[in-house]
């Protein structure tokens, strides 16, 4: 077993999305979880397929755009109420009305920026090394082809048993992926 | 076929493989086309002619245009104004066509998009310079400072610094996360190292893991639902520059639904003005089909219709409020010495595009061309038309006044629009104008059979 370690893991290619699909339930099936599919386009049953769970990304967004409604009112408030207090027509210095289409620019602005680095983080990137490059094929990964890579981190892996469940989703082919 | 099927988005024939390198290989053609060097050389000469007049504003001062008194703000500002409302469409086709499930609008959101920020980056330009000091634009930004001043939040102006900063950042962020898969592939295909090194750092290793994709759409569809809000208050925002002034013309609770109608307008046009010729040169007919000029020219009509609405609502409201100064604006603005202006601006955006209820009109590329022309200079003209002829007369008349433009005001503008063209044709060169990753997905073979 200790060998095994060396390795990334054993990676499946196939020519369709459903034949992808397909792959990644019957893996979970099998007892894999430490694997991933990689398709050109996004499939929105592959994520399910593999017992995936709901992101986190919208209770970040929320928090991110909540931050920003309130820093930007309060900015406001304390600009115009208490550092520099300017005195318009008599009107109160808390003139919030006023305050509005800022605090509602300031709200998007927290909400996209925390959608968009909430992602990235979420996904780990950026990442310019991970072993799944080093197999040549790969590169069709964004183009038309479609793998499922099942890692040697996995507690169900075993290099010829995996190699034999894999080979038989009848995939193009069975590549070793080296770390 | 049933005739009463739309055509379809992509044409037959096509592949995973195909559509990724077609729309691809324009980028990662090693030959750069002859044409390619004739039109970014045309256009960047204007840039030039930009980065003079910019030059000679500053040494000199906004004294070199015709603004004056009354007539403040001019060129500047309609040119501001149009800019910004070319962008609107860019926003609205990836945001609000994404969340109402129209597929059609995955072959030209992408350069729509870029279309948003070259616009906004040329909308940009005339209030930074406008302000008569552009070094000390940042005084716009609260930011704790040794004077102790900070902005009036209370005015209309500082609003306008907000929203289009926010929607300048949010159209980027939203361009770039589109732009991620698209960036692997092109690293992934591309024959030279300078390629592969560049589209890998921006692709930031993204490998299409079903993770990942979850994440990404999910984020995908966040953004566009903030988008949309954005970019109705962005215009919204901009009308308020006016509608909070008790100017004659301007004080009105018509402008900003009709102020985010024009945008939406203007950026069909300037969007019809972009994808006939590209889609001609490039060969692009079989992803950007007949049904998307068709689509277009119906949006264009639709959005043509509400800004009728609104110059009828401010003539009518206008004679109706019974106020002098009001009543006077329309009839200024039919009969004054702008009157050719105005004429020609219900030319341009309310008769012309009334020829867009053919069918044969629609479906004619080079009569669609010629009306979103017509409609860009129609659009212009109406910003020209509520910022100047309201501004000349506005009460007393021993403080009306007269405005025309100089060169520079000329020079300026022209200069925009080849600062628009270069970024355009920069972009057509380096990065994928349609979005391969989201073309895939209107293939048939993408749907996953269930068993």
């Amino acid at each position: 077993m200790r060998t095994l370690r060396r390795i990334h893991g054993l990676m499946a290619e196939f020519d369709e999305p459903t034949a992808l699909v397909a792959a990644a339930a019957a893996a979970h099936e099998a007892g894999y979880r430490r694997m991933d599919a990689y398709s050109p386009f996004p499939i929105e049953e592959l994520h399910h397929a593999m017992g995936g769970h709901h992101s986190r990304l919208p209770l970040i967004v929320l928090i991110g755009g909540l931050v920003g409604c309130i820093g930007g009112f309060l900015l406001q408030y304390w600009a115009a109420g208490i550092a520099y207090p300017v005195n318009v027509g008599g009107r109160p210095f808390n003139s919030w009305p006023a305050f509005i289409p800022v605090t509602f620019e300031c709200t998007i602005l927290g909400a996209s920026l925390s959608a968009v680095l909430g992602m990235l983080a979420l996904n780990g990137l950026p990442m310019p090394y991970h072993p799944v490059f080093n197999i040549q094929r790969f590169a069709l990964a964004s183009r038309n082809r479609f793998f499922l890579c099942i890692e040697a981190r996995d507690r169900k892996f075993d290099l010829e048993g995996t190699r034999t469940f894999l080979e038989t989703l009848k995939p193009r082919e069975v590549s070793v992926v080296e770390p | 076929m049933d005739p009463n099927t739309p055509p379809p988005v992509i044409a037959p024939g096509h592949t995973f493989g195909s559509i990724t390198d077609k729309i691809s290989s324009i980028v990662l053609a090693r030959r750069t086309p002859l044409g390619w060097y004739a039109g970014f050389g045309i256009a960047f000469l204007f840039v030039l002619v930009l980065l003079v007049s910019l030059s000679y504003l500053v040494v000199k001062g906004i004294g070199i245009w015709g603004n004056n008194q009354p007539v403040g703000w001019a060129f500047g500002i309609t040119n501001f104004v149009w800019w910004i409302g070319i962008g609107h469409a860019g926003t609205l086709i990836s945001a609000i066509l994404l969340l109402l499930r129209q597929e059609w609008r995955t072959s030209i959101n992408r350069f729509a998009e870029a279309m948003t920020l070259f616009a906004v980056a040329c909308a940009g330009i005339y209030p930074l310079f406008h302000v008569g000091r552009p070094w000390l634009a940042y005084w716009l930004l609260p930011y704790p400072n040794s004077m102790g001043v900070w902005p009036q939040f209370r005015s209309p102006l500082i609003w306008d610094v907000f929203a289009v900063s926010t929607y300048a950042t949010v159209s980027l962020m939203f361009w770039f996360v589109g732009l991620i898969p698209d960036l692997a592939t092109l690293r992934d295909r591309s024959q030279s190292r300078v390629g592969r090194v560049v589209y890998g750092m921006l692709a930031m290793g993204w490998r299409g893991s079903a993770r990942h994709w979850h994440q990404y759409d999910t984020a995908y569809l966040l953004l566009a639902g903030l988008a949309t809000p954005l970019v109705v208050s962005v215009h919204t925002v901009v009308s308020f520059d006016f509608a909070i002034s008790i100017l004659p013309g301007w004080h009105t609770t018509i402008f900003p639904p009709y102020f985010v109608a024009g945008a939406i307008y203007s950026g069909f046009a300037m969007v019809l003005t972009l994808a006939i010729p590209i889609r001609a040169v490039y060969h692009l007919e079989d992803f950007i089909t007949s049904r998307h000029l068709q689509n277009m020219a119906k949006v264009m009509l639709v959005t043509g219709l509400i800004v009728g609405y609104g110059y009828m609502t401010e003539a009518f409201i206008a004679w109706y409020s019974g106020d002098a100064y009001e009543g006077f604006v329309p009839i200024n603005r039919m009969t004054g010495p702008y009157a050719p202006a105005y004429w020609a601006l219900l030319f341009c955006n309310i008769v012309a595009p009334q020829l867009l209820w053919l069918k044969r009109v629609r479906t004619h590329v080079p009569s669609l061309f010629a009306i979103s022309i017509v409609v860009n200079i129609g659009m212009w003209l109406e910003r020209f038309i509520i910022i100047v002829t309201s501004l000349h007369r506005d009460f007393l008349p021993s403080s009306w006044g007269m405005y025309s433009p100089t060169f520079w005001d000329y020079s300026t503008f022209i200069g925009t629009i080849g600062l628009f063209l270069a970024l355009l044709f920069l972009f057509l060169r380096f990065l994928p104008m349609i979005s391969i990753f989201e073309m895939r997905t209107m293939l048939p073979e993408a749907k996953v059979e269930s068993e």
